[in-house]
């Protein structure tokens, strides 16, 4: 996340701090991201940590408790509607009209973005080629394949050029061909100058990946480290006195620090009192390590 | 209008109803006049009130899609979205009523009190559609599921037409029925739309639907317009 192009050297997106509850449901409890502009930020995570929360105040559709979040310097609260200016947004089921064919989709999103109607159709019958749907073009939607559907929602996201796109789970549920497909107009929309973020449960190729458990980013990085990191075990401590849990995390980080670059630092969730730690392809020496560093450090 | 189907059954559910009660239950049903000038207004009412079934699922389907979503992460007025379905859906709403209208003439029903009362008539069932429309729209993004808002819809919109006096004279109701009956604005609605459909005073029925109307707007508008907003 070093290199930063773009001419203000501004990343495309920058959130710090960002909090959200729903009620006593904690989504967010604080995570910082920055995305500098036309690379792809992969944010990874099982369900419910807070991935679907995170893009819906990012795409001005849900106000933050705490923090701030910007998009292309517009701050999501305040500047909401230039925000709105600069996104697209592919959300997790495909957003269409089904009764409607592809092109007339395309063609009312365009209008909705004042765009005169012969813009409309030009920018329409433009998208329709690039994603493979000429064909299907005056077919309804509601004929498309699974992926055709998806590859025409993305479609949608994009007739307003966004320079910042949003895709909520834009693999989840396609086939490993179309997968692929995704992953190439993924690709060259970067290459154009797009950032994108996407929220994924796979470890897919992303420049970055954030990975968020339980409303916090618990790891960064790049698909390459992150497989060093967490795709090894990762071993879960809880600890009954919350008091204590700084003391434990002390004990354990020297067995982190001990083993290399491939172990990652503890990381403690307050509110639950576990410590995670990722070991790694060395579990079981590392639980044994930690339970031995943890009664060294008392009880 | 891509959905046939969906205009064929919301006409053949209350072409159903004209026939059922026009020949089936009318028989047994004493009023003064005809049975079937009687039946229409409650019957025209009633449509207008069952077609904002279709705004309630439409609306929970398109939250549940994301359609929703993607139009509020737009450049767009948010006002824009809900103005344009409630439009849409009275207008379609309106051609619903003159079929039936029309049906009903097939059926032995005439206006008897002159062209603008009838149009008259027509205006005011689908102000108060739309009225209606409003709370629906208003479950509809507020339930989020189709199936739930569907089931919803009978559970208010089944007592509210048929605890009336659309098909039979509140007289004939139990005393602590009619005194639902009697006060609830659907009944004032159909009251004024009889009474300009056939003659008879207006005024006193007009007043009370319009201050109810009014009132539905003024509480069920903003919710929608909230629950847009604040939408999944």
């Amino acid at each position: 996340m070093s290199q930063v192009n773009g001419a203000t050297g501004r990343p495309a997106i920058l959130v710090e701090g960002l909090t959200k509850s729903f009620g006593e449901v904690h989504a967010l409890r604080g995570i910082d991201l920055s995305v500098p502009r036309g690379t792809v930020l992969g944010v990874l995570g099982p369900n419910g940590a807070g991935k679907t929360t995170a893009v819906r105040i990012l795409t001005t559709l849900l106000r933050p408790d705490g923090g701030r979040a910007e998009v292309e310097g517009y701050d999501v609260v305040r500047d909401a509607a230039a925000v709105r200016r600069t996104i697209g947004l592919a959300g997790q089921s495909a957003a269409i009209q089904e009764e409607l064919t592809g092109r007339e989709n395309l063609e009312i999103i365009g209008r909705l973005y004042h765009l005169s109607w012969p813009r409309a159709r030009g920018r329409a019958t433009e998208l329709l080629e690039q994603f493979g749907l000429s064909d299907a073009a005056d077919r309804a939607a509601k004929n498309y394949s699974g992926g055709m559907q998806r590859r025409l929602d993305l479609a949608a996201s994009l007739v307003g050029q966004p320079r910042v796109l949003f895709l909520d789970e834009p693999t989840t549920g396609l086939d490993p061909r179309s997968r692929l497909g995704m992953w190439d107009i993924i690709r060259s929309l970067a290459a154009g100058g797009t950032t994108l973020l996407l929220t994924t449960q796979y470890l897919d190729e992303a420049d970055e990946i954030v990975v968020i458990d339980h409303g916090l980013v618990i790891a960064a990085g790049t698909a390459e480290e992150l497989k060093g990191r967490v795709g090894g075990d990762v071993v879960e401590f809880t600890v009954p006195d919350r008091h204590r849990l700084a003391d434990a995390v002390a004990a354990i980080a020297k067995i982190a620090t001990g083993e290399g670059e491939a172990d990652g630092q503890p990381h403690a969730d307050p509110e639950t009192g576990v410590i995670y730690l990722g070991v790694g392809g060395r579990g079981s020496d590392a639980l044994i390590e930690a339970v031995r560093s943890l009664d060294g450090a008392g009880r | 209008m891509r959905v046939p189907a969906y205009l064929v059954f919301t006409v053949i559910q209350p072409v159903m109803f004209v026939l059922l009660f026009r020949y089936v239950f009318g028989g047994a049903i004493h009023v003064a006049g005809n049975y079937v000038d009687f039946l229409m207004p409650g019957i025209i009412a009633q449509t207008a009130a069952f077609a904002t079934f279709g705004t309630a699922i439409a609306l929970a389907q398109e939250l549940k899609k994301g359609v929703i979503d993607r139009l509020r992460s737009m450049p767009m007025a948010r006002s824009a979205v809900l103005a344009g379905r409630l439009v849409a859906d009275t207008g379609r709403m309106l051609v619903t009523i003159l079929i039936i209208v029309g049906v009903g003439y097939a059926v032995g029903f005439r206006f008897t009190n002159g062209v603008v009362p009838a149009i008259a008539m027509v205006v005011l069932a689908t102000v108060f559609g739309l009225a209606i429309c409003c709370i629906s729209a208003y479950t509809g993004l507020a339930i989020g599921d189709e199936e739930s808002v569907q089931a919803f819809g009978l559970i208010w919109l089944f007592p509210l037409t048929f605890l009336s006096s659309a098909f039979v004279p509140i007289a004939t109701m139990p005393g602590w029925l009619q005194a639902f009956a009697n006060n609830q604005p659907v009944t004032y609605v159909i009251d004024t739309m009889r009474a300009l459909a056939l003659g008879g005073p207006v005024v006193p029925s007009l007043w009370k639907s319009l201050v109810w109307l009014a009132g539905i707007f003024v509480v069920f508008l903003p919710l929608a317009v909230r629950a847009y907003r604040r939408a999944g």
